[in-house]
């Protein structure tokens, strides 16, 4: 994939391949929540392209690329506070037609998150926020994703939420979904990922495998605290 | 006791047209935040647009085909017209301010609601219009003890409450519902979900904009003249019975309705014609004081 010069970013060129676990990293305001937005669709770079399984996906809009298999565990959760676990999980599968199989899924995600079964009549709203982080996983993989994208997971949570957080994602990504990850925490994010890029005023200042970054000086210091 | 029961009745009539035009101005706000303030002329165009087929097909009080049969097609013209009306003006006046300074639409809808109201006096008339009610629905009166009604009454009253609970099943049944109230709740993560934002707009609007054009043949088959103006005062009673029940909040605004129409024929029957509208406006005030949200809003504190 690629992207142009929206505002907050310049020339950034980032590619995920399938399969993988790829995260980008960097501090406040470096274009990070832009670079996902342009992904699934809410932005429009003013110039550049992005491209997704072999197509130009550049114009198409939100619905169609969450049909193609796209979908999106948004910053700060972003859970239907008046609807309830079940309802929040069925938006997730809004574009899907195959009841049957939506079911299947339905059944597949409150056995992964049993805590979400037990509150599935519970408003969104009602739960803790490792709760509803859950519901978000939960209702993007509704969808039957392909390519998941999550903007900054371990916000907000608890040190052994965090951690159980990212084991979901590898869980995940061993099912075969490609994973693209936002991340403040880099140490979490690196130790997950195969590769990752490092944004810095909506550039890409560093890129390489999760390995190279996390030995590399420059990184150590500006991200890792070392 | 039987002036009492009759005040009711009449106040229940009222109030079920006050919940059918509430719906509409609770359903926009909850999916845009926008006070609809033409909301109460498309009811008034819904009433035109019904007296107009009214008028095409009687002639000397007398249907060209059978009365039930005219009021079917009043009701597809108005309700459809409305809806349509409705769509037009979220199109052209209100969805190029999306993201503009929240008083710019508000200001919009006030002119849209002005240009109706002279379009309406201007180019269809300046003086009431007549219903050929008698040639369209029974003038039976329905009499239990002291009570009396005529049978339109009942006709509003049932009709308004059949069309309330069709929309809270659709609203809260459906998966287009529940795509409403996701965009209702948080409109970019509705988005999100591959959920078409623009689209449940267009929807939303067509279903309130029916809503009031619905109330409007009501109105004129009940109360027999239909006026430019009187989708002001209606609107504003309504858009005080949305407020009352719990802006955003659909059962809210039926509640609402039905309660301020009982008050207000209540305050009039028994203390004063000339201050019942003070006593609905009162009504207001108090819950504004005591729940600001309404009777069954939510506080707005539970967004994650």
């Amino acid at each position: 994939m690629r992207y142009g010069a929206v505002p907050a970013l310049r020339e950034l060129s980032i590619e995920i391949r399938a399969g993988e676990i790829v995260c980008l990293l960097g501090g406040n305001a470096s274009g990070k929540s832009t670079t996902m937005k342009t992904v699934i669709g809410s932005v429009r770079p003013a110039k550049g392209s992005v491209w997704y399984e072999g197509q130009d996906i550049t114009n198409w809009n939100t619905s169609r690329r969450v049909a193609s298999g796209i979908a999106i565990v948004p910053e700060a959760r972003r859970i239907f506070p008046r609807l309830t676990v079940l309802e929040n999980l069925m938006m997730g599968a809004f574009i899907r037609n195959d009841r049957a199989e939506i079911d299947r899924d339905l059944e597949g995600v409150l056995e992964m998150f049993p805590r979400l079964r037990e509150r599935r009549t519970q408003k969104g709203g009602t739960m803790s926020g490792g709760e509803q982080q859950m519901l978000a996983m939960a209702r993007a993989l509704m969808s039957r994703p392909r390519f998941l994208c999550m903007d900054e997971p371990s916000m907000g949570l608890a040190p052994v939420l965090v951690e159980q957080q990212f084991e979901t994602i590898q869980r995940l990504n061993a099912t075969g979904i490609t994973i693209f990850v936002v991340e403040q925490n880099a140490t979490m994010a690196l130790g997950i990922a195969n590769r990752g890029y490092v944004l810095q005023s909506g550039r890409v200042v560093l890129a390489g495998t999760a390995a190279s970054l996390l030995k590399n000086p420059q990184m150590q210091r500006a991200y890792l605290g070392m | 006791m039987g002036y009492f029961l009759q005040q009711l009745v009449n106040g229940l009539e009222l109030g079920s047209l006050y919940a059918l035009v509430a719906l509409g101005y609770t359903l926009i706000y909850g999916i845009l935040e926008l006070l609809n303030f033409a909301h109460g002329d498309v009811f008034m165009v819904g009433a035109f647009l019904a007296a107009g087929a009214a008028a095409a097909l009687v002639h000397n009080e007398v249907a060209a085909i059978p009365g039930g049969f005219v009021v079917v097609l009043m009701l597809l013209v108005a309700m459809g017209g409305a809806g349509v009306l409705g769509v037009a003006i979220e199109r052209v006046a209100y969805r190029p301010l999306r993201n503009a300074n929240r008083l710019a639409p508000l200001i919009t809808a006030i002119g849209v609601s002005l240009l109706l109201e002279n379009a309406v006096f201007v180019w269809v008339s300046p003086a009431p219009v007549l219903v050929p009610t008698n040639a369209l629905v029974s003038q039976g009166i329905i009499q239990a003890g002291s009570v009396a009604t005529p049978l339109t009454g009942l006709v509003l009253f049932a009709g308004s409450l059949a069309l309330m609970i069709a929309l809270d099943l659709f609203v809260f049944r459906t998966r287009f519902g529940s795509a409403m109230r996701a965009t209702a709740q948080d409109r970019e993560a509705a988005t999100f979900m591959g959920i078409d934002v623009d689209r449940v707009i267009m929807v939303t609007f067509f279903l309130a904009s029916a809503l009031a054009g619905l109330g409007g043949v009501l109105f004129g088959l009940r109360y027999a003249s239909v006026d430019f103006f009187m989708g002001y005062g209606l609107g504003i009673k309504a858009f005080t019975a949305a407020v009352i029940g719990g802006i955003g909040n659909i059962r809210g605004a039926m509640v609402g309705g039905l309660l301020l129409g009982v008050l207000e024929s209540l305050s009039g029957g028994f203390i004063s014609t000339q201050f019942q509208d003070t006593f609905v406006f009162l009504a207001l005030i108090a819950v504004l004081l005591l729940r600001p949200q309404g009777l069954l809003g939510q506080p707005v504190t539970d967004r994650a």
